[in-house]
């Protein structure tokens, strides 16, 4: 590896950019993480290019393609493997032959946008309550933090079905991330209040309170800093549980209604098909399973870099 | 009469990331029944690494040389053989006795667990001895306390608990691990105490690992500093305290507040940070923080950061590794 | 230890009132409209008010959550008159869908649910305790990183694709087992697991794979304590060292996500009922979103509700008896 003379433990001599360049060396290092980086960044791609790549394609993700279905046989693609050709880079959908590259590229974007927005929701809402419950501790901490065990005594997946199956007329993709982002904030909350209490007496933060600093600056200048490690880490473990619990709730009926996709409304209306025509199946599978290993991957690898105590001696 | 433990040209190597850590390179002492040796250094010197690899308890380290208890050869051998000499023969304690202790059993079972496995004796002779042994060390109503979890003791009272466990098979050697470095003042002093007479009474052999030159003063006989990994200088301790020979130990010394110290004389650091372990300079590792290198001649400059310096006799039973040793006047 | 007990008791008590009364308001406050719901599409505007009033549903919010509260200890009558249904104690809502009290479908589905739920949890246990804590004993050999690399993969794959891959597979395929029925264990032992054992499977490799995440990092942890390297220099054998003093200081943070786990499981795993067209509690939950079934999603959330609340109060106490450092 490295044939510097640095002394273990010391700081690199570059400054600025430098303990994230380190981070993203060791990142790099690890055969899983390259890996879990690689695949999330071509699948953030896939959706965020999926319009233009869908109209490379050829087909929007709600056109019909009737020439590419046979109606002899209830409707199944024409061709092997689901219709997968020239024509349909992924082939199409039983019954509709609408063509399944652009619709598993416009779920990914349904999928992604709701697991991204509702981990932000969590992360940021987790991160204020857990520094507000560490940092000033008493009666705050208290209340906080019964708050936090209130929400983790609620059954998430349930109360977020019931939720969403009692909820009409409203935006199902805002009401859906509100709703996944309301039960995720304790876990984090509570990593945060633990980092928060054993930084709060440390003395560059006592030194900050004796020379006169408001809380505001301590909290944002020598608090948040030095948390943001082990948030960084925990949520992009989050994204993946995030993606399946949007899939589910798709799943289930109760999440986004067609004709919007999203990869697990595409698997609920293909289960059935399993046998008949597997292709339908699996492609949107098979981009769910992906997106949940490459951010575990990743989350793993980050989360022993930037957070040791959480695994690595 | 040979040495109850004599180690020679002990070297322990982990390989990291970075590039192999050389923890220990090179060091050799012995210990005799009835005597304290204390291993002194700052933290990462290689001392605590030295006393895990005389026990066996280092972890995917590569270690080379020799370790001799009674004459045994104890480096090599594999974690059945050496669960005869661990807790029977050799025992040690650390530096922070409440995560040493599991914080889930009993002060009572973790003293017997390892008698009863070693003397082969049952549980009630195993509640026995651990009673007899928290009297030995001093901690009031044994009897009670036998019952009672680490948590629910206070840091000297854990201490003298550890000092039971370890004692607790009669060993010959105790290996110290800054044993008193957590604790308040008059609580060390309370703990050196015991592991002295203790010591007296039993006739152990002692290695006390610390970095604090007061400790040494008040249990060693012999002195080993302990520089990057290696040996700097070797002596009786009070040959080493009245006239100290590696410019390193003088820092050491100096560096100790003193009683005749005027209120506001600064304390007096060594300058400079440790040497790296992965890629050590060629020459002496503490040339770069060296006074008498800085002020010596150019050529005598070139060689510390050149040569390697090995531990030389300065007087019977002291000896230093150093090119430009402190010789008082009139004794070479 | 009583006045602990007593003390978590209330706490729990008052958690289960106040997610009791989180859940009760939502279900108020969203655009929803049960009594259309439970009169069906063809409804006169005139019959659903009579519908309205019949459920109590032209009251204030609070009053009808203090009625559905003294319902749930005393009972109450549904409507009035010679059409009134009554609806004994635990009153949980009564179901226009199946025309009975909540309490008694939940009761009816609970042993699919239970039995589901603990046999998978048995077999995930075994799996993923098993995985987790030789992985960390073999930490960076091949052993670990096979067990590892498989785990991840396993947590990745969503239930519904294992699921429908075992029912293709070892069903419709190989013809090994029946299409899973639900048999009742006292009926026959052997029928209730054999047709029980592709849900536990689909179930339990989801949950295994995580938890041999979960056991690796916690085993890991605890090898690395100094109490370890103590027992180790005491002379103790290997296998002590491991077991006696690794071991359950490693597996005991496992303990409160098993609580979590178990407790959310035995109100009906969802997915893998419907799937595998087991008639559990989560089945029922299923069917009752289809239906808008509204008194039935409200009772399965408060069962699921009263299930986690249960387990976690069952934790803290074996925490205590665990860890000495747990106070009463």
């Amino acid at each position: 590896m490295s044939t510097t003379t640095t002394p273990v433990g010391a700081a690199p001599a570059r400054t600025g950019r430098g303990p994230w360049r380190l981070v993203w060396d060791q990142l790099w290092a690890k055969g899983a993480a390259r890996f879990g980086l690689v695949t999330v960044a071509l699948l953030v791609l896939l959706a965020a290019l999926a319009g233009p790549l869908s109209d490379l394609g050829g087909w929007s993700p709600e056109e019909f393609d009737k020439r590419a279905i046979d109606p002899y046989l209830g409707g199944l693609p024409i061709g092997d493997f689901g219709g997968v050709g020239t024509r349909h880079w992924l082939g199409v959908e039983p019954a509709t032959g609408r063509d399944l590259f652009a619709r598993v590229l416009h779920g990914g974007q349904v999928s992604l946008l709701i697991a991204f927005t509702a981990t932000a929701v969590v992360v940021v809402t987790g991160t204020l309550t857990g520094i507000a419950a560490g940092y000033f501790g008493g009666r705050t901490d208290a209340v906080l933090s019964r708050l936090m065990d209130l929400t983790m005594s609620f059954p998430s997946l349930i109360f977020m079905i019931s939720m969403m199956s009692v909820a009409k007329d409203v935006n199902r993709v805002v009401l859906m991330t509100l709703v996944i982002g309301l039960f995720g904030w304790p876990g984090i909350a509570r990593v945060v209040r633990g980092q928060t209490l054993s930084l709060k007496h440390r003395e560059y933060v006592e030194a900050a309170k004796v020379g006169g600093a408001r809380s505001w600056r301590i909290l944002s200048r020598e608090i948040l800093p030095n948390v943001s490690g082990p948030i960084i880490a925990y949520t992009t473990l989050l994204v993946p549980g995030m993606i399946a619990t949007e899939a589910a709730l798709s799943y289930l009926g109760v999440g986004v209604r067609p004709p919007t996709p999203s990869w697990g409304q595409m698997i609920a209306e293909s289960i059935s098909f399993y046998e008949t025509d597997p292709t339908y199946f699996l492609i949107p599978t098979a981009f769910l399973f992906l997106a949940v290993l490459a951010f575990t991957l990743l989350g793993d690898a980050l989360r022993d870099i930037l957070d040791p105590r959480g695994g690595r001696s | 009469m040979a040495p109850l433990l004599e180690v020679e040209d002990l070297k322990v190597a982990f390989d990291t990331p970075r590039g192999t850590v050389r923890a220990v390179d090179g060091i050799s002492f012995s210990v005799e029944a009835g005597r304290t040796l204390g291993l002194v250094g700052e933290s990462g010197s290689g001392k605590s690494v030295t006393s895990l690899a005389v026990m066996g308890l280092h972890r995917g380290a590569a270690v080379t040389g020799s370790i001799r208890l009674h004459g045994q050869e104890l480096n090599g051998l594999g974690e059945k053989e050496l669960g005869t000499v661990r807790g029977r023969r050799a025992a040690m304690i650390f530096q922070d006795p409440l995560s040493s202790l599991h914080p889930f059993y009993t002060v009572g079972e973790q003293i017997a667990e390892h008698y009863r496995v070693h003397f082969k004796a049952n549980r009630k002779a195993g509640r026995a001895r651990a009673v007899e042994m928290l009297a030995e060390v001093g901690i009031p109503e044994p009897a009670r306390r036998v019952d009672e979890y680490p948590h629910q003791f206070s840091g000297g009272m854990r201490q003298r608990v550890m000092i039971a466990m370890a004692l607790a098979c009669e060993p010959d050697l105790l290996i110290a691990d800054e044993p008193t470095t957590a604790l308040d003042v008059t609580v060390q002093a309370q703990i050196l105490d015991l592991i002295a007479r203790i010591q007296q009474e039993r006739g152990l052999g002692v290695v006390m690992i610390t970095h604090d030159l007061g400790v040494v003063a008040r249990v060693a006989h012999e002195v080993l500093v302990m520089y990057g990994g290696r040996a700097a200088e070797q002596a009786p301790v009070d040959r080493l305290f009245a006239q100290p020979a590696h410019p390193y130990t003088r820092g050491l010394l100096d560096s100790l507040p003193r009683l005749d110290d005027t209120d506001d004389a600064p304390l007096r650091a060594i300058p400079g940070s440790p040497p790296s372990l992965i890629a050590p300079a060629p020459g002496c590792s503490f040339a770069p923080r060296c006074a008498r290198t800085t002020a010596a001649s150019a050529e005598e400059h070139a060689r510390c950061l050149a040569e390697r310096p090995v531990l030389g006799p300065l007087a019977p039973g002291h000896q230093a590794a150093c090119h430009l040793p402190l010789v008082p006047e009139g004794v070479l | 230890m009583i006045l602990y007990l007593g003390r978590r008791l209330l706490a729990a008590a008052g958690i289960l009132l106040a997610v009791c009364a989180i859940t009760f308001t939502i279900f108020y406050l969203l655009p929803s409209d049960p009594a259309v719901a439970a009169c069906g599409k063809t409804c006169s505007p005139e019959r659903v008010a009579e519908v309205k009033v019949a459920m109590g549903l032209d009251k204030p919010v609070w009053e009808q959550f203090a009625t559905y509260l003294t319902g749930i200890f005393a009972g109450r009558d549904y409507g009035s008159g010679p059409s009134a249904t009554h609806c004994g104690f635990p009153c949980l809502g009564y179901s226009y869908e199946y025309s009975l009290p909540v309490w008694n479908l939940l009761t009816d589905r609970l042993p699919v649910s239970v039995s589901l739920a603990v046999g998978a949890s048995v077999l995930w246990l075994v799996l993923g305790l098993g995985a987790g804590v030789t992985s960390a004993l073999r930490k960076g050999g091949a052993t670990d990183r096979t067990l590892m690399v498989l785990s991840v993969g396993a947590a990745s794959l969503p239930v519904y694709f294992t699921s429908i891959m075992l029912i293709w597979g070892v069903v419709r395929t190989a013809g090994l087992l029946p299409y899973p029925a639900y048999h009742a264990f006292t009926e026959n032992p052997f029928t209730w697991a054999s047709n029980l054992l592709l849900p536990w499977i689909a179930l339990a490799l989801l949950y295994a794979a995580m938890y041999a995440r979960q056991s690796r990092n916690s085993m890991i942890e605890a090898m690395a304590e100094p109490y370890i390297r103590t027992a180790r220099a005491k002379g103790l054998p290997p296998r002590t060292v491991t077991v006696k003093h690794g071991l359950r200081s490693g597996m005991t943070p496992i303990l409160t996500i098993f609580g979590m786990d178990l407790g959310g499981l035995l109100a009906g795993a969802v997915i893998t009922e419907s799937i595998f067209g087991l008639p559990g509690v989560g089945r029922l939950f299923y069917d009752a979103l289809v239906r808008s079934d509204q008194p039935v999603i409200l009772g399965v959330t408060l069962l699921a509700a009263a299930f986690i609340v249960a387990a976690n109060l069952l934790v803290d106490l074996l925490y205590a008896y665990v860890d000495p450092r747990v106070r009463y």
